[in-house]
């Protein structure tokens, strides 16, 4: 069985339908690619894994358990970490901080034994900055440990919410347009980092990306989609050369 | 500049971050707790106004501070924990246990407050829980029977065990009261924030898309923050009515809430520190201003001026000048100040300069 099952799912605001009938399988162990033009649908089916939108129809799937049964903040403690289009860090906070709360999900202890910091709250919250430290290690964060969020450039904004996501120790990563706005040297590290949390932590990943350089060099499998349908579904070459999808970016032959 | 070599990672939890802070702030203990014997029974009576109005900004803080959820209706859960202890007491409740349970109640009653209120946001929130506020005034009248309605009550002193504590016979003992009330519900203030509760509440009020993408609970952290903060809250409006000695329907009106979320913002928002400094402000604003009315008075020759409404117009204009000049506070100004004189001569302009915020995720919801 798939990791990740999207089965004709469907989703309309009013009269627009943001994705029309999708139907697609993310496989275990895999790096897969949904790419197409601005409003294609890509984020927003992100955001029905992430439990945001309600489907009009279809059923989504993850790992056996139906997610339309779990509410937003069960997603990610089923095992979905996700990174967002535009940063959606937690300002102002450190970076330490930040990754401490992608630690929530494993949290054992509830608020009263946090009021009196008893010996369990203080092993695990010793247990966090542990895991922590080893994401910070494997990212090169130890420069921006202690940093607050709001006065970092942006490209290390992007790294720190790529760390956030993988603190929650997930079963599936969902990058959405990892590689937007970074430098060509930012992205080739990108590149290296996505290739060996697959390796590895051995991390399913889902992402939306525009830079086709960087589709082709990492995934194994690629979904083309216009308009909140499939275009195209197979390897990067099989979609780059696939007609439906070059009409799609480029427009018919006039 | 201090810097701090860590070598595990026991440091990064610690409260303290070296000796010397924690020197400082034993200090500061130490020197509250001798007070006392430095101060005549009068100033001592303003440090416990003070302190008490610190533990209501420690209720606040944690809701608007470090939640970032707006409440203009806090004095209604200051009346609640006050009626709440002192009804309990005149049943014969002891003191010790009277006065958690208080709380208590004060914290429940506040998360089922906040099943409504999960919906609203910002401007929303802050005008509904107002109603709270004047809403509690007609409660009060309408359970005349219990709560004396428009004629009050009058606190009893409290019984600990041996002694009978009382506001104007032992204010060095009600001092004391106070200042372990302060202590402890400034402790346990801390240890949540260093937890996974203090975080998720961070996370809700920086963001509540990524906080729920991390597994926060939205709607669970907002009535946890409710509850915890209404019965801080509800524990400083018990203080308070012994403090007062009587109270009625109006001691705890609208302009108390206002009041409250003033002094936060002026003292920073989203520190412990800030409700520290707020109470210092609120506390002894209007000593400083009798103090000065009659001093100006002498100047000019003749009595001392009474200028109706003086006190909320100079309240009005602290305000002002700090949402334009420093809407971190007055805890944030000292944080400046402090990395100033740290990094001399290397403080540079833009350093605490936001940095143009990007765009966020077009918000969901």
């Amino acid at each position: 069985m798939s990791l990740l099952e999207f089965e004709n799912v469907t989703l309309k605001f009013g009269g627009v339908i943001a994705v029309n009938d999708l139907s697609f399988n993310v496989e275990k162990g895999e790096v897969f690619a949904l790419v197409g033009p601005n409003g294609a649908g890509k984020s927003t089916a992100f955001n029905l894994i992430s439990r945001f939108y309600e489907p009009s129809a279809g059923r989504i799937h993850f790992d056996g358990h139906d997610l339309l049964a779990h509410k937003p903040s069960e997603v990610a403690t089923l095992g979905v970490a996700r990174t967002f289009q535009n940063n959606e860090l937690f300002d102002h906070s450190t970076v330490l901080q930040n990754l401490l709360i992608g630690r929530h999900r494993h949290r054992k202890t509830n608020f009263l034994a946090e009021i009196f910091f008893s010996p369990s709250v203080r092993k695990q919250e010793l247990q966090n900055r542990h895991m922590v430290e080893e994401i910070i290690d494997f990212l090169d964060l130890q420069p921006y440990r202690d940093k607050m969020i709001a006065g970092l450039p942006y490209g290390v904004r992007k790294v720190v919410e790529l760390a956030r996501a993988l603190a929650t120790g997930p079963k599936i990563l969902m990058l959405d347009e990892p590689a937007s706005g970074l430098s060509v040297e930012e992205t080739t590290d990108m590149r290296w980092w996505i290739d060996d949390i697959r390796r590895q932590m051995g991390i399913t990943i889902l992402m939306v990306e525009h830079d086709m350089g960087l589709v082709s060099s990492v995934c194994d499998r690629v979904l083309a989609l216009a308009n909140g349908a499939k275009l195209a579904e197979g390897t990067p070459e099989q979609v780059q050369t696939n007609p439906a999808v070059i009409e799609a970016y480029l427009g018919g032959a006039a | 500049m201090r810097v701090h070599f860590k070598t595990s990672y026991e440091q990064d939890i610690r409260f303290f971050e070296d000796r010397w802070t924690l020197f400082l702030y034993a200090s500061l203990v130490i020197l509250a707790f001798v007070l006392p014997y430095i101060i005549d029974d009068f100033y001592l009576g303003e440090m416990t106004n003070v302190l008490i109005w610190a533990v209501a900004g420690l209720g606040l803080m944690l809701l608007t501070g470090h939640t970032g959820q707006a409440s203009l209706g806090h004095a209604a859960f200051l009346a609640m924990g006050c009626y709440a202890y002192h009804i309990l007491v005149k049943y014969g409740v002891t003191f010790i246990i009277a006065f958690p349970l208080a709380g208590i109640i004060t914290g429940v009653v506040g998360m089922f407050i906040a099943i409504p209120a999960l919906r609203l946001r910002g401007i929303y929130l802050a005008i509904a829980t107002m109603a709270m506020s004047i809403l509690v005034d007609d409660i009060i009248v309408l359970t005349a029977p219990w709560s004396g309605g428009v004629s009050g009550m009058f606190s009893d002193p409290l019984n600990l065990y041996w002694i009978q504590i009382d506001r104007w016979g032992t204010p060095v003992a009600f001092y004391y009261v106070v200042l372990v009330v302060v202590i402890l519900v400034t402790l346990g203030y801390a240890n949540i924030l260093r937890s996974p509760t203090g975080r998720s509440f961070v996370a809700v009020r920086d963001s509540e898309v990524s906080a729920q993408a991390m597994g926060v609970d939205i709607a669970k952290t907002k009535m946890l923050s409710f509850a915890l903060s209404c019965g801080i809250t509800g524990l400083a409006g018990a203080l308070m009515g012994m403090f007062s000695g009587v109270f009625n329907n109006e001691t705890f009106s609208v302009v108390i809430s206002v009041q409250l979320l003033m002094m936060i913002v002026i003292g920073g928002l989203g520190s412990i520190h800030g409700a520290f400094f707020g109470a210092i402000v609120i506390g002894f604003l209007p000593q400083f201003l009798s103090i000065s009315k009659g001093w100006v008075g002498d100047v000019i020759g003749g009595s001392a001026v009474a200028i109706p409404g003086l006190e909320f117009g100079v309240f009005g204009m602290i305000l002002i000048a700090f949402i334009l000049f420093e809407p971190a506070g007055i805890y944030g100004r000292w944080f400046k100040i402090r990395t100033w004189l740290e990094l001399f001569p290397f403080y540079r302009k833009g350093m605490f300069k936001r940095q143009k915020s990007f765009l966020k995720t077009e918000r969901l919801q």
